[in-house]
């Protein structure tokens, strides 16, 4: 019989399978939450602080399945101590809001998972595959950059290649003897050529009809699907900016700060905010520089006396815009007999083929389907029309 | 000379003096986080996974939370190997020493674990270690995904082994002599039995292949090892590994109260004997021991569990005193614990120990459900019968290969739970590579197939 101290063995700190195992165990975490993204952004508390950039996901711990015999209605078990038969060892839990705080009763481990949020929409812009966000076609883009092309033996001094300029007195001295270490005929001179890019810039405007007949709900829905094609957006283009549109009978730009508390009990009149928004397109946001994007969100409920007006005004957008949305909320939920004006005049546009979406907007859980449709493969799943 | 090693010795006179009879023990002293690993494990090196992952959380948090104090862990084998938290008091791990003492004469006398040391050759801490070597390489060659889908379903059907088998086992026979003559039944016997009828001739059937399997197979680690459609080599070694580890500790499982017991009685006893000791050396171990085989946490006056030292401590306690030492030494040799609690908790023992059945109704509420020492036997044996795991064989392979798993839900008395027996058929699919299916019950007692 030996005793050995661990002393001699002293490899065993060096490393641990159990966290080791569990990492793993995270990883596949990790995994199954990428595979429920949608659930998992769409609490509330995930927008209302866009500048904290992370979210915590409670998640279980995963469970190595066994077979198991069901759970009886009543648990049998061997104990030990005082009692005789009928006696109560431990009363039955009390019922209450809170009788499941802290844990479950069974010892389930809970634990919290930090998940950055530009992680979890690249993973969901990964998933949708986006390709309908592409920049304009560049002919269209007025937008020339020179560019480096070639060389050439003659050029202005500050162009000069010092690498390929020794390449080239290496390559000659290798053929000629005892000639001069460089000559004028080595020298080579970057070219650059003049070429219009795509532009990388693009611009959105969220137009947010906010006359009375939109609720609180309603509201927050349609900010947070904004909040998302907003990030989808900034993935794809270098540089992004934003205008916000609010609109009763009336529209205005609001800053960002404003634009979500902004309220009227007026009557909706959508013209304005399609005229407001072509107006700052066209002032500010040149088609030629600029990815123009237009997402509306609205019941749909349109004065009926506007409707051509927001017709043709609608046109003009789209002969412009890279691509407008709308997002009808309420949409899904409540019954309507018919369409509504908004979706009519979205749904005539579609047909003439301008790059336009529409979907609608019940609940939180429809933001990821609306994202879906708006973005996602829509050459093989066309976006489903608002009842 | 550390003084330990001393102690050490002199508890091996001690115990060869009184009849105690084991391989050799080496004796390791183990750093906190290696003795939790062999917890969360069950051996010092074993293969990766992530469940095993989620076993070592929960053991974190049990010990932080200072309700799971490991003293000692130790395998059988030959020789046997002892590890000791190197946090123990000397007077701690005098104790323990003499503990490991009793469990190493116990895993070599013992019958099941004789027969299981005999089929795989006593030394299981190194096998493991090589099972998690060539998962390892495997993890390397084919990716962690795939070598993962097969853990995952090896490890989940850990517990479907046949207890009673071979570790070395054959395949089932190619061919079957001949077909069995169908019993024709009394109107058929009649019949030909008329005037002008005579039993045709039926041509001889010949050599028949074995139907797979022959008989309903519940050894389904090994069934699926030997008979999957598209098994890979390295997949039906995984396998096997799963098995032969599984078959290693099901002597551990089955003996559990007697071992522990067997190793109680026997530290308390040569630590008592012990006239090298120092008294307070002593009296620290003494306190060490009640700690260990009390039946209830301190400040208690029930408890919904049986520890298994305290009941096996007591029960070898009353066998020593009435039937004398070498009566003892027999029992421990021919039961598990299903005949020691049978045979031996009596009457007397369970009123003296308190032992009682309890019940656990939905809402939570535990009443004490019974006294009677027929019911406590049960209650105490019922998490051990079949590996602690349900009834579930292997019935039949389908021409498309898929195959037929059934749960003797009779036998278990209820169904299986749908929701895990789904996962683990969609684990088992994803090796067997064709579509498994599984009859059982549901709440009412309905026949209800699943499938993956």
């Amino acid at each position: 019989m030996t005793i050995r101290i661990a002393a001699e063995t002293p490899w065993y700190e060096l490393f641990s399978r159990g966290a080791r195992d569990w990492l793993r165990h995270n990883q596949k975490v990790r995994s199954a939450v990428r595979e429920s993204l949608p659930e998992l952004l769409s609490g509330d508390d995930v927008i209302s602080k866009p500048t904290n950039r992370t979210v915590l996901v409670p998640v279980k711990v995963l469970e190595h399945a066994r077979l198991r015999l069901l759970e009886p209605a009543s648990q049998q078990g061997a104990g030990q101590g005082k009692g005789e038969a009928g006696d109560v060892l431990r009363r039955a839990r009390e019922e209450g809001p809170d009788a499941n705080a802290g844990g479950t009763a069974n010892g389930e481990l809970r634990f919290v998972l930090e998940m950055k949020i530009d992680e979890i929409v690249d993973w969901l812009w990964e998933e949708l595959k986006l390709p309908d966000l592409q920049p304009k076609r560049a002919e269209t883009m007025e937008q020339p950059d020179y560019e480096r092309e070639g060389w050439d033996k003659r050029g202005a001094r500050s162009r000069l290649d010092r690498r390929r300029t020794m390449k080239e007195a290496v390559k000659r001295r290798a053929v000629q003897e005892n000639s001069a270490s460089i000559i004028n005929e080595d020298l080579r001179f970057r070219q650059l050529v003049k070429r219009p890019t795509p532009s990388t810039k693009a611009v959105v405007i969220f137009a947010l009809d906010v006359s009375g007949s939109m609720d609180e709900g309603q509201r927050r829905v349609a900010k947070q699907f904004f909040f998302f094609a907003l990030q989808g957006l900034r993935r794809q283009y270098a540089k992004v900016e934003v205008a916000f549109i609010a609109h009763a009978a009336e529209a205005w730009e609001f800053e960002e700060s404003q634009f979500f508390q902004a309220s009227s009990s007026g009557g909706t009149v959508s013209s304005c905010a399609f005229e407001l928004a072509a107006e700052l397109l066209r002032g500010r946001y040149d088609a030629g520089r600029y990815n123009q994007y237009l997402f509306y969100a609205s019941d749909g409920e349109n004065a009926a006396e506007d409707r051509a007006r927001s017709a043709s005004a609608l046109r003009t957008l789209g002969e412009t815009v890279n691509y407008a949305g709308y997002v009808e909320t309420g949409g899904v939920a409540t019954f309507r007999p018919r369409d509504t004006q908004l979706t009519e005049l979205f749904r005539e546009m579609q047909a003439q083929g301008l790059p336009v979406g529409m979907s609608a907007l019940g609940s939180q859980d429809d933001v990821w389907r609306a994202l879906r449709e708006f973005f996602g493969s829509r050459q093989d799943e066309p976006a489903r029309a608002v009842r | 000379m550390n003084p330990l090693a001393q102690y050490a010795e002199g508890l091996e006179r001690q115990a060869r003096l009184r009849g105690l009879d084991y391989y050799p023990v080496d004796f390791e002293i183990a750093p906190q986080s290696l003795m939790t690993e062999i917890a969360v494990y069950g051996l010092p090196v074993r293969m990766p996974h992530w469940s095993f992952g989620v076993r070592y959380i929960h053991q974190l948090v049990r010990q932080s939370m200072g309700n799971s104090k490991i003293f000692e862990v130790m395998f059988p084998g030959d020789p046997c190997r002892a590890f000791l938290m190197d946090s123990n008091s000397l007077a701690e791990n005098a104790l323990v020493t003499a503990h490991v003492l009793g469990h190493a004469d116990f895993a070599k006398n013992n019958q099941l674990f004789a027969r299981f040391h005999e089929m795989s050759g006593g030394n299981i801490v190194e096998q493991a270690a090589a099972h998690a070597l060539r998962i390892q390489r495997a993890i390397n060659e084919v990716g962690v995904e795939r070598v993962e889908a097969v853990l995952d379903a090896a490890l989940a059907l850990e517990s479907h082994v046949d207890v009673s088998g071979e570790l070395h086992r054959q395949r089932y026979p190619e061919f079957v002599a001949e077909r069995k003559r169908i019993d024709k039944g009394a109107f058929h016997k009649r019949f030909s039995s008329l005037p002008g009828e005579s039993e045709p001739q039926e041509a001889p059937t010949g050599q028949l292949r074995t139907a797979i399997p022959p008989h309903p197979e519940y050894d389904l680690l090994w069934f699926i090892a030997h008979y999957a459609p598209d098994l890979e080599p390295w997949e039906r070694d995984i396998f096997l590994m799963v098995r032969a580890e599984s078959l290693y500790f099901y002597p551990v499982f089955a003996c559990q109260i007697m071992n522990e017991g067997w190793a109680s009685y026997w530290h308390a006893r040569l630590l008592r004997e012990a006239d090298f000791l120092p008294q307070p050396t002593y009296l620290e171990a003494l306190k060490a021991h009640s700690d260990v085989v009390r039946p209830f946490a301190a400040g208690e006056q029930t408890a919904l569990a049986v520890n298994p030292y305290h009941l096996g401590f007591t029960i070898w306690e009353r066998i020593v005193e009435r039937d004398g030492l070498a009566r003892a030494l027999e029992v421990r040799r021919d039961e598990d614990d299903f005949g020691f609690i049978r045979n031996w908790l009596d009457r007397e023992l369970a009123e003296e120990s308190g032992l009682l059945v309890y019940e656990e109704s939905g809402d939570g509420e535990i009443r004490v459900a019974s006294r009677d020492l027929a019911a406590v036997r049960e209650a105490i044996l019922a998490p051990k019968f079949n590996y602690g795991a349900p009834r579930v064989a292997a019935l039949a392979v389908a021409a498309d290969g898929s195959l037929d798993l059934a749960h003797d839900h009779a036998a278990d008395g209820r169904g299986l739970d749908a929701a895990r027996a789904r996962e683990v058929l969609g684990y088992m699919r994803r090796i067997w590579r064709r579509a498994v299916r599984l009859q059982t019950a549901d709440e009412r007692g309905d026949k209800i197939e699943l499938a993956a």
